[in-house]
């Protein structure tokens, strides 16, 4: 098992190698002076000076690939182009609330997608199963900002029935220590704080939910039509066993191999969907940040973040990975 | 951000058995023949044609000029005018025709999507047939190359493209084309190394026909299948990226532009007052992206060889 972990592991290094090589090209490529390009509305001739010292802009290629891989290696990212606020810090400052409105649309899309998709396989050609392949194909082609805005317009504007943005009403008086706003509440015991908080996070996470829901709702439905199938499933139907037992052991452990992997996917494409959401609903997380930096160009921190999200994509994908080992055996030694 | 649809629920869905072909049916002959019994490939086939018909047919339909607004218009910052006999949707929110807009939207969309998706595609089949033509290093290191572009989310891709590029119609057709690259490349790829196997490459290879000869002519055109389908998935996917390059203020530039992803983003803040400024664009995005997703899944389940049991 170790060993299957280390060479998984393994393979993330050319990939985060290949990555940084190519951001550390695209900012020398971009139009225009980099060290004024890095340093945005902050560019004084002094500034581009120091920049251009720091990063070794006057020197050959080599060496600045050089000082590029040690500030990475050693964390710094450099600062952005218009607010100054370290990248490195922005971002794990960040970084909680879109940790938590991912995991509120994995829940939405998980907790509601595997027995969906599961209901739908076992009842195929129903009308529970048009309904549902029908509704994940609508899931799909519907633009995700244009969904957080129509929940928004519905639920919290006509309606009134939910927040229509933030992570907690500001009359709240919370006390932060994870950043993470529900888990602090439980934490310490404030419990309306929890509560809010949990209650800010349904829209966003039914906006950014909605493609991965239909995407497991499809693959469970695929996988489990395959695996009843399946020779082993009819053998331990007719050894006797327990229709449900069947069911458990046999049809879903199986089936959820593939959905497995398909989380895992989904969990870093998320990551890039909360942009377009956090914007909408103004939360303060990574994605609505990027969003700022796509608008004002902020290269700095288009580049650290760029290279954070891609470093986490490749972690979760590499735990999917791990766990699939742990799930199914037979992985470990191909 | 691109939603890549994962292969459909296994055609042989166990209540639906697929019609039985008489022996000796190709292929794409069965497929033809199951398509046009299937409703989902139908439907999906009507919308595609008529959004192919009004995109080409828009100045017949549209009525006035895109992107230039009316004098007059009587568009105030609370309200917009509605439905009246010679604006049969109204205007949009920079006193234009919004039945123009939307038609011209069209037009754009398969531009956009076309343009992309050629690009994409072509670009992805060189690094495709590199991989799985040659195998062994040279598959490595383009599989590995295609592993960072995948390890980038499609939205950061176009992003760092456009931001390189500028603010153009070709940045944001070369920004939608660089995400779709990896997807293509590793599904050639796939499909023909499951082909190299095969007895007819073994035996092209036997009688002494050269490797680019068997490459070319016999394992490529046999790997292609896959890769058209994915194609109509991925125009269906790029017409929503337009927007919502739009959307991140990353769209071609012009303000003139009838684009619909523009049109939805400037609805958005009318969208209490005027809901169907954005209503209306967004559900032209989706019924499109609906029609291209439905005709390639109909197309995939049509061509996979277990539907014809």
């Amino acid at each position: 098992m170790i060993r299957f972990i280390a060479r998984r592991l393994l393979l993330v290094v050319p990939v985060l190698a290949g990555l940084v090589v190519l951001l550390f090209l695209w900012v020398r490529a971009l139009p225009g002076d980099p060290a004024r390009a890095l340093l945005g509305q902050r560019a004084t001739p002094a500034g581009i000076e120091a920049v251009n010292e720091l990063y070794g802009f006057d020197e050959p290629l080599l060496v600045q690939f050089g000082i590029y891989v040690r500030q990475v290696l050693t964390g710094d990212l450099g600062s952005s182009g218009y607010t100054g606020e370290p990248v490195v810090a922005s971002f794990v400052s960040r970084f909680p609330a879109t940790v938590e409105l991912t995991l509120a649309a994995l829940v939405f899309a998980v907790g509601l997608g595997i027995p969906l998709g599961y209901l739908a396989a076992r009842r195929a050609g129903s009308w529970l199963d048009g309904l549902t392949v029908g509704g994940s194909l609508l899931g799909v082609v519907v633009p995700v900002f244009f969904l957080a805005y129509l929940l928004k317009l519905v639920f919290a504007q006509w309606l009134g029935w939910l927040p229509t943005d933030g992570r907690q009403d500001v009359r709240i008086d919370a006390t932060h220590v994870t950043d993470f706003y529900v888990l602090d509440g439980l934490l310490t015991r404030e419990w309306d704080a929890a509560l809010d908080a949990l209650v800010h996070l349904v829209l966003p996470g039914l906006a950014l939910g909605t493609i991965p829901l239909a995407i497991v709702v499809r693959i469970t439905r695929a996988s489990v039509l395959e695996v009843l199938g399946e020779d082993f499933v009819r053998t331990a139907e007719s050894k006797g066993l327990a229709a449900s037992v069947v069911r458990r052991r046999h049809v879903l452990r199986n089936a959820l191999l593939p959905v497995v992997t398909t989380i895992g996917l989904q969990t870093g494409l998320l990551l890039s969907g909360a942009v377009l959401t956090e914007s909408v609903f103004a939360i303060n997380g990574i994605g609505s940040y990027l969003f700022t930096a796509i608008s004002q160009l902020d290269y700095a921190v288009l580049q650290g973040y760029i290279l954070f999200i891609a470093l986490v994509y490749a972690l979760v994908n590499l735990t999917v990975d791990v766990l699939y080992g742990v799930i199914d055996p037979r992985v470990r030694v191909s | 951000m691109t939603a890549v649809l994962p292969p459909p629920a296994a055609a042989g869905a166990p209540s639906a058995p697929g019609p039985v072909d008489e022996p000796g049916v190709s292929l794409v002959r069965g497929a033809w023949r199951r398509l046009r019994r299937d409703p989902t490939a139908i439907v999906g086939a009507v919308l595609v044609a008529a959004f192919l018909l009004v995109a080409l047919a828009a100045p017949l339909l549209a009525g006035y000029e895109p992107g230039r607004a009316l004098p007059g218009n009587g568009v105030t910052p609370s309200s917009v005018p509605g439905p009246s006999p010679e604006h049969p949707l109204g205007l949009d929110a920079s006193g234009v025709d919004l039945l123009t807009q939307l038609v011209y939207g069209a037009r754009q969309s398969l531009v956009i999507g076309v343009v992309s998706t050629s690009l994409g595609l072509a670009a992805g089949m060189a690094l495709g047939v590199l991989a799985g033509a040659f195998g062994g290093w040279v598959d490595v290191a383009v599989m590995r190359v295609v592993d960072i572009m995948l390890s980038i989310p499609s939205l950061l891709l176009a992003v760092s493209i456009a931001a390189l590029l500028g603010q153009s119609p070709i940045s944001v057709m070369l920004a939608i084309a660089a995400a779709q690259v990896p997807i293509f490349a590793r599904l050639l790829r796939g499909s023909m190394l499951a082909q190299r196997g095969s007895d007819y490459v073994l035996a092209a290879s036997s009688l002494g026909l050269r490797h680019r000869t068997v490459v070319m002519s016999h394992v490529l055109p046999n790997s292609l299948g896959p890769v058209i389908v994915q194609a109509t998935l991925v125009l269906g996917t790029a017409i929503i990226e337009v927007a919502a390059l739009s959307y991140l203020g990353l769209g071609d530039g012009n303000p003139a532009t009838a684009e619909w992803g523009r049109l939805l983003v400037r609805a958005q803040a009318r969208l209490q007052s005027d809901p169907h400024l954005a209503l209306l664009p967004g559900a032209c995005i989706a019924v499109t992206a609906l029609g291209f997703t439905l005709l390639g899944e109909s197309l995939r389940e049509a061509l996979d060889p277990k539907g014809r049991r």
